[in-house]
Protein backbone atom coordinates (compact mmCIF):
# COMPACT_ATOMS: atom_id res chain seq x y z
CA UNK A 1 0.00 0.00 0.00
CA UNK A 2 1.51 3.49 -0.67
CA UNK A 3 1.99 5.73 2.16
CA UNK A 4 -1.28 7.64 2.08
CA UNK A 5 -0.75 10.08 5.26
CA UNK A 6 2.94 10.48 6.77
CA UNK A 7 0.73 10.82 10.32
CA UNK A 8 -1.20 7.87 9.35
CA UNK A 9 2.08 5.86 8.70
CA UNK A 10 3.64 7.05 11.89
CA UNK A 11 1.04 6.15 13.90
CA UNK A 12 0.72 2.58 12.44
CA UNK A 13 4.48 1.98 12.28
CA UNK A 14 4.34 2.86 16.32
CA UNK A 15 1.11 0.65 16.59
CA UNK A 16 3.36 -2.20 14.81
CA UNK A 17 6.63 -1.42 17.21
CA UNK A 18 4.70 -1.84 20.51
CA UNK A 19 2.79 -4.64 19.20
CA UNK A 20 6.41 -6.09 18.36
CA UNK A 21 7.88 -5.68 21.81
CA UNK A 22 4.77 -6.97 23.12
CA UNK A 23 5.47 -10.43 21.27
CA UNK A 24 8.87 -10.71 22.16
CA UNK A 25 7.15 -10.04 25.67
CA UNK A 26 5.06 -12.87 25.07
CA UNK A 27 7.77 -15.16 24.18
CA UNK A 28 8.87 -14.21 28.13
CA UNK A 29 5.64 -15.03 29.57
CA UNK A 30 5.70 -18.15 28.13
CA UNK A 31 9.28 -18.86 29.08
CA UNK A 32 8.29 -17.94 32.44
CA UNK A 33 4.94 -19.95 32.60
CA UNK A 34 6.83 -23.21 31.46
CA UNK A 35 9.96 -22.84 33.30
CA UNK A 36 9.86 -20.05 36.41
CA UNK A 37 6.13 -21.24 37.73
CA UNK A 38 5.44 -24.41 39.51
CA UNK A 39 3.18 -27.08 38.81
CA UNK A 40 0.11 -26.34 40.36
CA UNK A 41 -0.33 -29.24 43.00
CA UNK A 42 -4.18 -30.38 42.01
CA UNK A 43 -4.58 -28.78 38.57
CA UNK A 44 -1.20 -29.92 37.00
CA UNK A 45 0.02 -28.37 34.07
CA UNK A 46 -3.29 -27.48 32.76
CA UNK A 47 -3.12 -24.75 35.38
CA UNK A 48 -0.47 -23.06 32.84
CA UNK A 49 -3.16 -21.48 30.56
CA UNK A 50 -4.23 -18.78 33.64
CA UNK A 51 -1.12 -17.39 32.56
CA UNK A 52 -2.82 -16.73 29.04
CA UNK A 53 -6.35 -16.75 30.07
CA UNK A 54 -6.50 -14.24 32.76
CA UNK A 55 -4.44 -11.54 30.92
CA UNK A 56 -6.57 -11.96 27.84
CA UNK A 57 -9.78 -11.10 30.02
CA UNK A 58 -8.04 -8.13 31.15
CA UNK A 59 -7.32 -6.44 27.82
CA UNK A 60 -10.78 -7.71 26.47
CA UNK A 61 -12.80 -6.17 29.62
CA UNK A 62 -10.21 -2.70 29.32
CA UNK A 63 -11.11 -2.57 25.79
CA UNK A 64 -14.80 -3.05 25.91
CA UNK A 65 -14.80 -0.39 28.85
CA UNK A 66 -12.73 2.02 27.04
CA UNK A 67 -15.12 1.81 24.42
CA UNK A 68 -18.25 2.87 26.46
CA UNK A 69 -16.09 5.52 27.96
CA UNK A 70 -15.00 7.02 24.70
CA UNK A 71 -18.99 6.36 23.36
CA UNK A 72 -19.95 8.76 25.78
CA UNK A 73 -16.89 11.20 25.77
CA UNK A 74 -18.30 11.40 21.80
CA UNK A 75 -21.54 12.32 22.56
CA UNK A 76 -20.11 15.24 24.59
CA UNK A 77 -16.97 16.24 22.47
CA UNK A 78 -17.58 15.66 19.14
CA UNK A 79 -14.37 14.67 18.36
CA UNK A 80 -13.92 11.74 15.85
CA UNK A 81 -10.26 10.75 17.28
CA UNK A 82 -12.75 9.46 20.31
CA UNK A 83 -14.68 7.12 17.60
CA UNK A 84 -11.58 6.31 15.93
CA UNK A 85 -10.23 4.64 19.06
CA UNK A 86 -14.04 3.12 20.32
CA UNK A 87 -13.76 1.58 17.11
CA UNK A 88 -9.86 0.19 17.35
CA UNK A 89 -11.02 -0.63 20.85
CA UNK A 90 -13.74 -2.53 19.95
CA UNK A 91 -12.31 -4.94 17.63
CA UNK A 92 -9.14 -5.46 19.47
CA UNK A 93 -11.33 -6.31 22.09
CA UNK A 94 -13.15 -8.77 20.04
CA UNK A 95 -9.99 -10.98 19.28
CA UNK A 96 -9.22 -10.57 22.66
CA UNK A 97 -12.39 -11.91 24.44
CA UNK A 98 -11.84 -14.53 21.61
CA UNK A 99 -8.65 -15.92 22.84
CA UNK A 100 -10.37 -15.60 26.62
CA UNK A 101 -13.39 -17.97 25.26
CA UNK A 102 -11.06 -19.93 23.60
CA UNK A 103 -8.63 -20.89 26.46
CA UNK A 104 -11.49 -20.75 29.39
CA UNK A 105 -13.26 -24.23 28.11
CA UNK A 106 -9.83 -25.74 27.11
CA UNK A 107 -8.75 -25.24 31.05
CA UNK A 108 -12.51 -25.98 31.84
CA UNK A 109 -12.51 -29.35 30.18
CA UNK A 110 -10.09 -31.08 32.29
CA UNK A 111 -10.59 -29.52 35.56
CA UNK A 112 -14.63 -28.93 35.51
CA UNK A 113 -15.03 -31.44 33.14
CA UNK A 114 -16.69 -29.95 31.21
CA UNK A 115 -15.89 -27.32 28.08
CA UNK A 116 -18.81 -24.59 29.23
CA UNK A 117 -20.61 -24.25 32.20
CA UNK A 118 -23.27 -21.26 32.73
CA UNK A 119 -21.53 -19.72 35.47
CA UNK A 120 -22.20 -16.36 35.78
CA UNK A 121 -18.85 -15.11 35.01
CA UNK A 122 -18.69 -16.87 32.15
CA UNK A 123 -22.24 -16.29 30.88
CA UNK A 124 -21.29 -12.44 30.96
CA UNK A 125 -18.67 -12.86 28.77
CA UNK A 126 -20.23 -14.72 26.13
CA UNK A 127 -22.74 -12.01 26.29
CA UNK A 128 -19.98 -9.34 25.81
CA UNK A 129 -18.81 -10.76 23.25
CA UNK A 130 -21.69 -10.49 21.07
CA UNK A 131 -22.43 -7.47 22.23
CA UNK A 132 -19.28 -5.91 20.70
CA UNK A 133 -19.67 -8.29 17.70
CA UNK A 134 -22.94 -6.72 16.87
CA UNK A 135 -21.28 -3.12 17.84
CA UNK A 136 -18.92 -3.92 14.78
CA UNK A 137 -21.54 -5.47 12.44
CA UNK A 138 -23.92 -1.62 13.37
CA UNK A 139 -20.58 0.13 11.93
CA UNK A 140 -19.62 -2.06 9.32
CA UNK A 141 -23.72 -1.63 7.85
CA UNK A 142 -23.14 2.18 8.26
CA UNK A 143 -21.61 4.34 5.58
CA UNK A 144 -21.43 8.41 6.67
CA UNK A 145 -18.90 8.58 9.33
CA UNK A 146 -20.48 11.15 11.81
CA UNK A 147 -23.57 8.86 11.76
CA UNK A 148 -21.81 5.57 12.57
CA UNK A 149 -20.11 7.43 15.33
CA UNK A 150 -23.01 8.83 16.72
CA UNK A 151 -24.67 5.26 16.54
CA UNK A 152 -21.46 3.12 18.07
CA UNK A 153 -21.13 5.75 20.80
CA UNK A 154 -24.88 4.87 21.62
CA UNK A 155 -24.30 1.18 21.47
CA UNK A 156 -21.33 1.20 23.45
CA UNK A 157 -22.47 3.17 26.28
CA UNK A 158 -25.76 1.17 26.47
CA UNK A 159 -23.44 -1.94 26.48
CA UNK A 160 -21.40 -0.57 29.36
CA UNK A 161 -24.95 -0.31 31.54
CA UNK A 162 -25.97 -3.36 30.28
CA UNK A 163 -22.67 -5.15 31.79
CA UNK A 164 -24.22 -4.73 35.68
CA UNK A 165 -27.65 -6.30 34.38
CA UNK A 166 -26.34 -9.23 32.81
CA UNK A 167 -24.23 -10.09 35.56
CA UNK A 168 -26.79 -9.28 38.73
CA UNK A 169 -29.48 -11.16 36.63
CA UNK A 170 -27.22 -14.06 35.66
CA UNK A 171 -25.99 -14.28 39.39
CA UNK A 172 -29.07 -14.29 40.81
CA UNK A 173 -30.22 -17.50 38.20
CA UNK A 174 -27.44 -19.71 39.40
CA UNK A 175 -27.72 -18.52 43.58
CA UNK A 176 -31.54 -19.64 43.50
CA UNK A 177 -31.02 -22.71 40.92
CA UNK A 178 -27.83 -24.16 42.21
CA UNK A 179 -26.08 -26.52 40.08
CA UNK A 180 -23.79 -29.72 40.88
CA UNK A 181 -20.77 -28.27 42.59
CA UNK A 182 -18.41 -27.42 40.38
CA UNK A 183 -14.56 -27.88 41.27
CA UNK A 184 -13.64 -24.22 41.21
CA UNK A 185 -10.23 -22.66 42.79
CA UNK A 186 -11.37 -20.42 45.23
CA UNK A 187 -8.65 -17.57 44.63
CA UNK A 188 -5.73 -19.21 46.53
CA UNK A 189 -3.20 -17.28 47.63
CA UNK A 190 -0.85 -17.39 44.61
CA UNK A 191 3.32 -18.46 45.14
CA UNK A 192 5.24 -15.52 44.37
CA UNK A 193 6.21 -17.03 40.91
CA UNK A 194 2.95 -17.50 40.26
CA UNK A 195 1.86 -13.76 41.15
CA UNK A 196 5.29 -12.20 39.02
CA UNK A 197 4.20 -14.06 35.78
CA UNK A 198 0.73 -13.23 35.84
CA UNK A 199 1.55 -9.62 36.43
CA UNK A 200 4.41 -9.74 33.74
CA UNK A 201 2.09 -11.27 31.28
CA UNK A 202 -1.07 -8.79 32.56
CA UNK A 203 1.42 -6.25 31.61
CA UNK A 204 2.37 -7.92 27.78
CA UNK A 205 -1.75 -8.58 27.05
CA UNK A 206 -1.97 -4.75 28.08
CA UNK A 207 1.16 -3.43 25.95
CA UNK A 208 -0.42 -6.24 23.45
CA UNK A 209 -3.55 -4.20 23.45
CA UNK A 210 -2.15 -0.63 23.10
CA UNK A 211 -0.06 -2.03 20.25
CA UNK A 212 -3.03 -3.48 18.27
CA UNK A 213 -5.47 -0.09 18.71
CA UNK A 214 -2.21 2.21 17.85
CA UNK A 215 -1.83 0.13 14.57
CA UNK A 216 -5.70 -0.35 13.96
CA UNK A 217 -6.12 3.67 14.46
CA UNK A 218 -3.41 4.74 12.36
CA UNK A 219 -4.82 2.29 9.70
CA UNK A 220 -8.42 3.94 10.56
CA UNK A 221 -6.88 7.44 9.72
CA UNK A 222 -5.48 5.77 6.96
CA UNK A 223 -8.78 4.73 5.16
CA UNK A 224 -10.62 8.22 6.39
CA UNK A 225 -7.72 10.12 4.35
CA UNK A 226 -7.71 7.97 1.45
CA UNK A 227 -11.90 7.82 1.15
CA UNK A 228 -11.59 11.86 1.52
CA UNK A 229 -9.35 11.96 -1.30
CA UNK A 230 -11.30 9.23 -3.49
CA UNK A 231 -14.28 11.38 -2.85
CA UNK A 232 -12.67 14.74 -3.80
CA UNK A 233 -11.73 13.16 -7.45
CA UNK A 234 -14.97 12.46 -7.93
CA UNK A 235 -16.81 15.47 -6.68
CA UNK B 1 -47.58 15.13 27.26
CA UNK B 2 -49.57 15.51 24.48
CA UNK B 3 -47.19 15.97 22.10
CA UNK B 4 -45.79 12.45 23.43
CA UNK B 5 -49.49 11.24 23.13
CA UNK B 6 -49.75 12.76 19.60
CA UNK B 7 -46.72 10.53 18.42
CA UNK B 8 -47.65 8.00 19.65
CA UNK B 9 -51.59 8.55 18.35
CA UNK B 10 -50.19 9.12 14.92
CA UNK B 11 -48.12 5.36 15.34
CA UNK B 12 -51.08 3.63 16.12
CA UNK B 13 -53.85 5.10 13.97
CA UNK B 14 -51.29 4.20 10.44
CA UNK B 15 -50.79 0.60 12.32
CA UNK B 16 -54.75 0.20 12.60
CA UNK B 17 -55.85 1.30 9.21
CA UNK B 18 -53.86 -1.27 7.53
CA UNK B 19 -52.71 -4.01 10.26
CA UNK B 20 -50.72 -6.28 8.09
CA UNK B 21 -47.50 -5.53 10.39
CA UNK B 22 -50.61 -6.64 13.34
CA UNK B 23 -51.89 -9.54 11.83
CA UNK B 24 -48.54 -10.82 10.60
CA UNK B 25 -47.17 -10.20 14.24
CA UNK B 26 -49.79 -12.27 15.73
CA UNK B 27 -49.77 -15.04 13.18
CA UNK B 28 -46.07 -15.35 14.01
CA UNK B 29 -46.66 -15.22 17.97
CA UNK B 30 -49.25 -18.43 17.48
CA UNK B 31 -46.90 -20.32 14.92
CA UNK B 32 -43.70 -20.05 17.55
CA UNK B 33 -46.17 -21.12 19.92
CA UNK B 34 -47.22 -24.49 17.83
CA UNK B 35 -43.51 -25.42 16.86
CA UNK B 36 -42.60 -25.00 20.07
CA UNK B 37 -45.28 -27.53 20.58
CA UNK B 38 -43.38 -29.83 18.42
CA UNK B 39 -40.14 -29.04 19.71
CA UNK B 40 -40.85 -30.56 23.27
CA UNK B 41 -41.28 -34.83 24.15
CA UNK B 42 -44.92 -34.95 25.91
CA UNK B 43 -43.53 -37.96 28.59
CA UNK B 44 -40.38 -36.19 28.84
CA UNK B 45 -41.08 -32.90 29.83
CA UNK B 46 -44.50 -31.64 31.49
CA UNK B 47 -45.97 -28.58 29.74
CA UNK B 48 -46.29 -26.64 32.88
CA UNK B 49 -42.18 -27.02 33.43
CA UNK B 50 -41.75 -25.62 30.11
CA UNK B 51 -44.48 -23.11 29.74
CA UNK B 52 -42.56 -19.72 31.43
CA UNK B 53 -39.75 -20.58 28.89
CA UNK B 54 -41.93 -20.75 25.74
CA UNK B 55 -44.47 -18.16 26.61
CA UNK B 56 -41.39 -15.43 26.96
CA UNK B 57 -39.13 -16.52 23.59
CA UNK B 58 -42.25 -16.42 22.10
CA UNK B 59 -42.91 -12.76 23.47
CA UNK B 60 -39.24 -11.87 22.22
CA UNK B 61 -39.01 -13.06 18.78
CA UNK B 62 -42.86 -11.31 18.18
CA UNK B 63 -41.72 -8.15 19.71
CA UNK B 64 -38.12 -8.52 17.77
CA UNK B 65 -40.90 -8.43 14.54
CA UNK B 66 -42.73 -5.54 15.74
CA UNK B 67 -39.84 -3.51 16.21
CA UNK B 68 -38.72 -3.51 13.00
CA UNK B 69 -42.05 -1.92 11.67
CA UNK B 70 -41.11 1.39 14.26
CA UNK B 71 -38.97 3.33 12.09
CA UNK B 72 -39.29 1.45 8.96
CA UNK B 73 -42.83 3.14 8.47
CA UNK B 74 -40.92 6.34 9.21
CA UNK B 75 -38.42 5.82 6.23
CA UNK B 76 -40.64 5.73 3.32
CA UNK B 77 -41.29 9.18 2.32
CA UNK B 78 -38.78 10.49 4.68
CA UNK B 79 -41.27 10.86 6.68
CA UNK B 80 -38.65 11.00 9.62
CA UNK B 81 -37.52 13.86 8.43
CA UNK B 82 -40.97 15.57 8.58
CA UNK B 83 -41.19 14.64 12.27
CA UNK B 84 -37.98 16.15 13.08
CA UNK B 85 -39.00 19.53 11.50
CA UNK B 86 -42.01 19.71 13.63
CA UNK B 87 -42.01 21.39 17.30
CA UNK B 88 -41.28 18.53 19.08
CA UNK B 89 -38.54 17.84 21.55
CA UNK B 90 -36.92 14.60 20.63
CA UNK B 91 -37.31 12.92 24.19
CA UNK B 92 -41.20 13.40 23.41
CA UNK B 93 -40.56 12.06 20.02
CA UNK B 94 -39.00 9.39 21.60
CA UNK B 95 -41.05 8.31 24.29
CA UNK B 96 -44.34 8.93 21.63
CA UNK B 97 -42.38 6.45 19.81
CA UNK B 98 -41.64 4.04 22.69
CA UNK B 99 -45.67 4.14 23.97
CA UNK B 100 -46.73 3.05 20.21
CA UNK B 101 -44.15 0.13 20.33
CA UNK B 102 -45.66 -1.22 23.38
CA UNK B 103 -49.03 -0.66 22.72
CA UNK B 104 -48.30 -2.44 19.43
CA UNK B 105 -45.89 -5.25 21.28
CA UNK B 106 -48.74 -5.26 24.41
CA UNK B 107 -51.36 -6.27 21.30
CA UNK B 108 -49.30 -9.04 20.33
CA UNK B 109 -48.43 -10.10 24.17
CA UNK B 110 -52.20 -9.75 25.11
CA UNK B 111 -53.65 -12.18 22.29
CA UNK B 112 -50.53 -14.66 22.70
CA UNK B 113 -51.36 -14.84 26.08
CA UNK B 114 -55.04 -17.04 25.39
CA UNK B 115 -53.39 -19.12 22.57
CA UNK B 116 -50.50 -19.60 25.20
CA UNK B 117 -53.54 -21.12 27.64
CA UNK B 118 -55.06 -23.08 25.26
CA UNK B 119 -52.29 -25.08 23.45
CA UNK B 120 -50.14 -25.58 27.04
CA UNK B 121 -53.06 -26.27 28.48
CA UNK B 122 -51.63 -23.99 31.91
CA UNK B 123 -54.37 -22.02 34.17
CA UNK B 124 -53.36 -18.82 34.39
CA UNK B 125 -56.58 -17.57 35.99
CA UNK B 126 -55.40 -17.66 39.65
CA UNK B 127 -52.08 -15.54 38.38
CA UNK B 128 -53.38 -13.78 35.76
CA UNK B 129 -52.87 -9.77 38.00
CA UNK B 130 -48.82 -10.99 38.54
CA UNK B 131 -48.33 -12.06 34.96
CA UNK B 132 -49.53 -9.21 33.31
CA UNK B 133 -47.69 -7.25 35.60
CA UNK B 134 -44.46 -9.21 35.02
CA UNK B 135 -45.49 -8.93 31.14
CA UNK B 136 -45.66 -5.18 31.19
CA UNK B 137 -42.79 -4.56 33.42
CA UNK B 138 -40.28 -7.04 31.58
CA UNK B 139 -41.62 -5.56 28.30
CA UNK B 140 -41.18 -1.78 28.72
CA UNK B 141 -36.92 -2.23 29.36
CA UNK B 142 -36.33 -4.48 25.70
CA UNK B 143 -38.74 -2.20 24.09
CA UNK B 144 -37.23 0.62 25.51
CA UNK B 145 -33.95 -0.24 24.10
CA UNK B 146 -35.23 -1.39 20.80
CA UNK B 147 -37.10 1.58 19.82
CA UNK B 148 -33.73 3.40 19.49
CA UNK B 149 -31.77 0.34 17.83
CA UNK B 150 -34.67 0.11 15.56
CA UNK B 151 -33.76 3.71 14.61
CA UNK B 152 -30.86 3.23 14.29
CA UNK B 153 -30.81 -0.08 12.23
CA UNK B 154 -33.06 1.45 9.17
CA UNK B 155 -30.47 3.39 8.63
CA UNK B 156 -28.54 0.72 7.28
CA UNK B 157 -29.70 -1.83 4.66
CA UNK B 158 -30.05 -5.10 6.65
CA UNK B 159 -32.02 -3.93 9.23
CA UNK B 160 -34.25 -6.86 9.31
CA UNK B 161 -31.00 -8.73 10.55
CA UNK B 162 -29.31 -5.94 12.71
CA UNK B 163 -31.22 -5.58 15.26
CA UNK B 164 -31.74 -9.19 16.70
CA UNK B 165 -27.81 -9.02 16.66
CA UNK B 166 -27.70 -5.49 18.68
CA UNK B 167 -31.12 -6.34 20.52
CA UNK B 168 -31.20 -10.04 22.05
CA UNK B 169 -28.24 -9.26 24.58
CA UNK B 170 -30.29 -6.30 25.81
CA UNK B 171 -33.14 -8.88 26.14
CA UNK B 172 -31.48 -11.16 28.48
CA UNK B 173 -31.52 -9.49 31.74
CA UNK B 174 -35.45 -8.89 31.13
CA UNK B 175 -35.98 -12.10 30.09
CA UNK B 176 -34.00 -13.99 32.53
CA UNK B 177 -36.08 -12.53 35.13
CA UNK B 178 -39.34 -12.80 33.42
CA UNK B 179 -38.87 -16.00 33.37
CA UNK B 180 -38.10 -16.68 37.02
CA UNK B 181 -41.02 -14.66 38.22
CA UNK B 182 -43.75 -16.11 35.88
CA UNK B 183 -42.28 -19.46 36.82
CA UNK B 184 -42.84 -19.14 40.59
CA UNK B 185 -46.33 -17.36 39.75
CA UNK B 186 -47.50 -20.54 38.17
CA UNK B 187 -46.02 -22.62 40.55
CA UNK B 188 -47.92 -20.13 43.19
CA UNK B 189 -44.94 -19.76 44.68
CA UNK B 190 -45.35 -16.75 47.66
CA UNK B 191 -43.95 -13.23 46.48
CA UNK B 192 -40.96 -12.86 48.63
CA UNK B 193 -39.19 -15.37 45.99
CA UNK B 194 -39.99 -13.18 43.35
CA UNK B 195 -39.27 -10.07 44.87
CA UNK B 196 -35.66 -10.00 43.94
CA UNK B 197 -36.47 -10.31 40.38
CA UNK B 198 -38.91 -7.75 39.71
CA UNK B 199 -36.52 -5.56 41.51
CA UNK B 200 -34.21 -6.20 38.69
CA UNK B 201 -36.72 -5.57 36.03
CA UNK B 202 -38.03 -2.29 37.61
CA UNK B 203 -34.41 -1.43 37.70
CA UNK B 204 -33.57 -2.33 34.49
CA UNK B 205 -36.79 -0.31 33.09
CA UNK B 206 -35.59 2.73 35.25
CA UNK B 207 -32.37 2.84 33.91
CA UNK B 208 -32.83 2.46 30.41
CA UNK B 209 -35.98 4.12 29.92
CA UNK B 210 -34.11 6.84 31.32
CA UNK B 211 -30.73 6.48 29.08
CA UNK B 212 -32.61 5.88 26.07
CA UNK B 213 -34.18 9.25 26.33
CA UNK B 214 -30.97 10.67 27.06
CA UNK B 215 -29.45 9.32 24.18
CA UNK B 216 -31.73 9.49 21.42
CA UNK B 217 -31.15 13.01 19.54
CA UNK B 218 -27.70 11.54 18.94
CA UNK B 219 -29.82 9.21 16.76
CA UNK B 220 -32.04 11.59 14.89
CA UNK B 221 -29.98 14.56 14.89
CA UNK B 222 -27.50 15.11 12.16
Amino acid sequence: MEPIDGKADRIIRRGLRLSAAAFVGLLLVYVLALGYTPVEARQGVAQKIFYLHVPAAWSALLAFSLVGVTGALYLWLQDPRLDRFAAASAEVGVAFSAVMLTTGPIWARPIWGTWWTWDARLTLTLFLFFLFVGYLALRAALHDPAERARFSAVVGILGLLLVPFIHLSVYLFRTLHPQPIVLKPSAPSLPPEMLRTLLVSTLVFTLLYAGFVTARYGLALADERRELEEGSDVG
Amino acid sequence: MQLILAVAGKDIRAELRSRTALLSALVFAALVLVVFNFARDPTALSATALAPSVLWVTFALAALLAMNRAFTIERENSALDGLLLAPVSREALFLGKLLANLAFVGAVELVTLPLFTLFFNVSLWSSLPGILGTTVLATIGFVAVGTIFSAMAVRTRHAELLLPVLLLPFMVPPLIGAVQVTSRLLAARPWSEMLGWVRLLALYDIVFVTLCTLVFPAVVDE
